[in-house]
């Protein structure tokens, strides 16, 4: 790329290692292992079923793969739970949307500031001057990232009544609000037409930019994926079968047979 | 709309002034029936605080929990006990005391809201109602060794002062549901409330954004159980006047339920609303069939009527309008203001602009 970017990609921050789920008898994952490094944008392709969900959801720690390990910043990490993740600095979104439907867009995001608010049930109850002025600070952050996702006019609507495309935009505002260094996309641009994907590539390259927040977007339109993104780990049937720039993995003949089918 | 004073919007600052000005000022000084005030508002202040419990539990933090009247029970006996043994505390403090062991009871049967959900939660749950019950019915040390079943409640004394009137408990039952309340609307609008509203509405994503279900799930129902707790002290002392587990029953755990689901789940004003209707109704049907039909229904024909009445509305609530009289009246509210606003703000407007200026 021409243009010089404000955080250069630097050492791995996230090391997947000789990951192996299974539920049951299927195999969703076998020894798979790839990496991510400090302020990239990481793309995970590959065909319906090939695992990438499943792979999410492992460095994420709501599966527990039965083998291999997730390292963060060259630290591996023993018992993975979706909280412990959290804490580390590590967001993120949803395939199938997992908003607070009844609250508002604001309380959503306001959601993701959890690990920003240090005050506990008692000083809320009396609203100690310490959380009024937590709340203040949270409350400026959240509208910071609503403006940004260009969202001010539905601010207090309950996300449950807005559109998919929408929906998909307050997600990924709440995985921003954590201010977490890696944010995993689980398909954030499923279902949207080219212009909420053009809006939605602009945002995470935008937050890439700006904030050297590490990207891993899972995603099924090739030509986004190859245009947005530094690095493409390819998954079929649970393996990897390619990794590289998305010039390589272009011509790697094994990504051409899965995605285009090969006659056997 | 932008918070004026703390978290409050100034239309809530407002609905607060009008409320205070009707509890303290109006109702005291043109309400002077004894009846009104033992049988209809200190219960339903009462019940209200209880249902503000359910309401924490189930309306906002999303756990299916059937027992708010076994830990009314743990609060009331605990305040029993507090007053007779620790005479030092006081009466409020006694009350903080008994909401606190309440909670204890609450974390101690909210756990196993870690791993079931919905319905057998709401089984789970009923555990605390039975034990609780059970365990003041089988330790004599609990009623003090009386053995009527029926003990009097000590006389409620504050600061060396009797409240001894149905007045003064009123006012005694308005200050601690008064305090309460705006905690629990802090609680509910600040981030604490956030956290229990992200776990009842995905608890996975919650739990991706950092909100530790364990502390959330027990720290609702710790709460939850305070004010029940403090609640039931309040109902034994200044509603019963007496203390005995049998007022404590299923029944008044369902009846709470009623109120929180008829108020209006995950509001607070909902449980206000919720249990005036259910106190009310009762009431409310009774004057009809002596004055109408002029006792020619039966009384306990009546109250199966009032049955059958109660069960209905909750299926048409839980079809029709999930968040209850609550958001009924909200919408009503809506409507009216959007209906003078489109019928005067024309006609209004001009004649402001008509008026001469001198």
């Amino acid at each position: 790329m021409a243009y010089e970017r404000k955080f250069k990609i630097g050492k791995p921050i996230l090391e997947v290692n000789n990951i192996s789920l299974s539920f049951g008898g299927v195999k969703a994952i076998t020894d798979t292992s790839f990496n991510v490094l400090e302020h990239e944008v990481r793309a995970i392709i590959g065909p319906n079923g090939a695992g990438k969900s499943s792979m999410l959801n492992c460095i994420n720690g709501i599966y527990k793969p039965q083998q291999g390990t997730v390292s963060f910043r060259g630290q591996q990490i023993p018992n993975i739970t979706p909280n412990i993740m959290a804490q580390m600095g590590l967001s993120r979104t949803f395939q199938n949307l997992a908003l607070f439907k009844r609250m508002s867009v604001l309380d959503n995001i306001l959601v993701g500031r959890k690990l920003h608010t240090k005050t506990n049930f008692l000083e809320v109850a009396l609203q100690l001057p310490k959380v009024k002025k937590e709340e203040k600070l949270n409350r400026d952050r959240s509208e910071e990232i609503i403006s940004f996702l260009e969202i001010e006019d539905i601010k207090d609507t309950p996300v449950g009544k807005l559109p998919y495309g929408l929906q998909k935009k307050v997600e990924l505002g709440r995985a921003l609000a954590t201010d977490s260094t890696i944010i995993l996309l689980d398909e954030p641009m499923a279902g949207m037409n080219v212009e909420e994907k053009r809006d939605m590539c602009r945002f995470i390259l935008k937050v890439n930019d700006e904030l050297g927040t590490t990207m891993v977007l899972i995603e099924h339109d090739m030509g986004v994926v190859m245009d947005i993104s530094d690095r493409v780990v390819v998954l079929d049937y649970g393996k990897v079968i390619g990794d590289g720039t998305p010039d390589e993995v272009r011509s790697n003949q094994k990504v051409i047979d899965a995605y285009l089918g090969v006659e056997h | 709309m932008k918070p004026v004073f703390m978290t409050y919007t100034k239309k809530d600052l407002i609905n607060l002034a009008v409320c205070m000005v009707l509890s303290v000022l109006i109702i005291p000084t043109f309400i002077s029936t004894e009846y009104w005030y033992t049988s209809i508002l200190i219960p339903w202040l009462c019940l209200a605080l209880a249902t503000i419990g359910q309401q924490i539990v189930m309306g906002y933090t999303g756990q299916l929990a059937l027992g708010a009247a076994g830990f009314m029970a743990a609060g009331a006996f605990a305040m029993f006990n507090l007053i007779l043994r620790v005479p030092d505390l006081g009466f409020v403090g006694s009350l903080i005391v008994s909401g606190l062991i309440a909670a204890a009871f609450g974390i101690l049967f909210g756990l196993p809201s870690l791993k079931v959900r919905g319905i057998y939660l709401m089984v789970a749950t009923l555990a605390s109602q039975f034990f609780i019950i059970w365990m003041i019915d089988k330790f004599g040390w609990f009623k003090n060794y009386d053995s009527s079943g029926i003990i009097t409640a000590q006389d409620i004394v504050i600061l060396g002062k009797p409240f001894t009137t149905p007045l003064a408990m009123y006012f005694v039952c308005l200050a601690v549901t008064t305090v309460l309340t705006l905690l629990a609307m802090n609680m509910a609008r600040g981030s604490t409330g956030r956290n229990w509203m992200a776990v009842r509405d995905m608890d996975i994503a919650a739990e991706s954004m950092g909100v530790s279900l364990l502390r959330t799930k027990v720290q609702a129902f710790a709460i939850s159980a305070f004010y029940c707790g403090v609640a039931g002290a309040l109902f034994a002392f200044c509603y019963l006047k007496s203390l005995e587990p049998v007022a404590f029953d299923i029944k008044l755990s369902f009846k709470i339920l009623f109120m929180c689901i008829l108020g209006g789940l995950g509001t607070i004003n909902g449980a206000f609303i919720g249990a005036a209707f259910i106190l009310l109704f009762p009431v409310l049907l009774n004057a009809v069939g002596n004055n109408v039909f002029h006792g020619a229904i039966d009384a306990t024909i009546i109250s199966s009527i009032e049955q059958v009445i109660f069960g209905g509305l909750m299926i048409i609530f839980m079809i029709y309008e999930p968040l209850g009289m609550a958001k009924l009246w909200e919408t009503l509210k809506h409507n009216i203001k959007s209906k003078l606003t489109s019928l005067d703000i024309t006609s209004l407007k001009s004649s402001k602009l008509k008026k001469p200026r001198k």
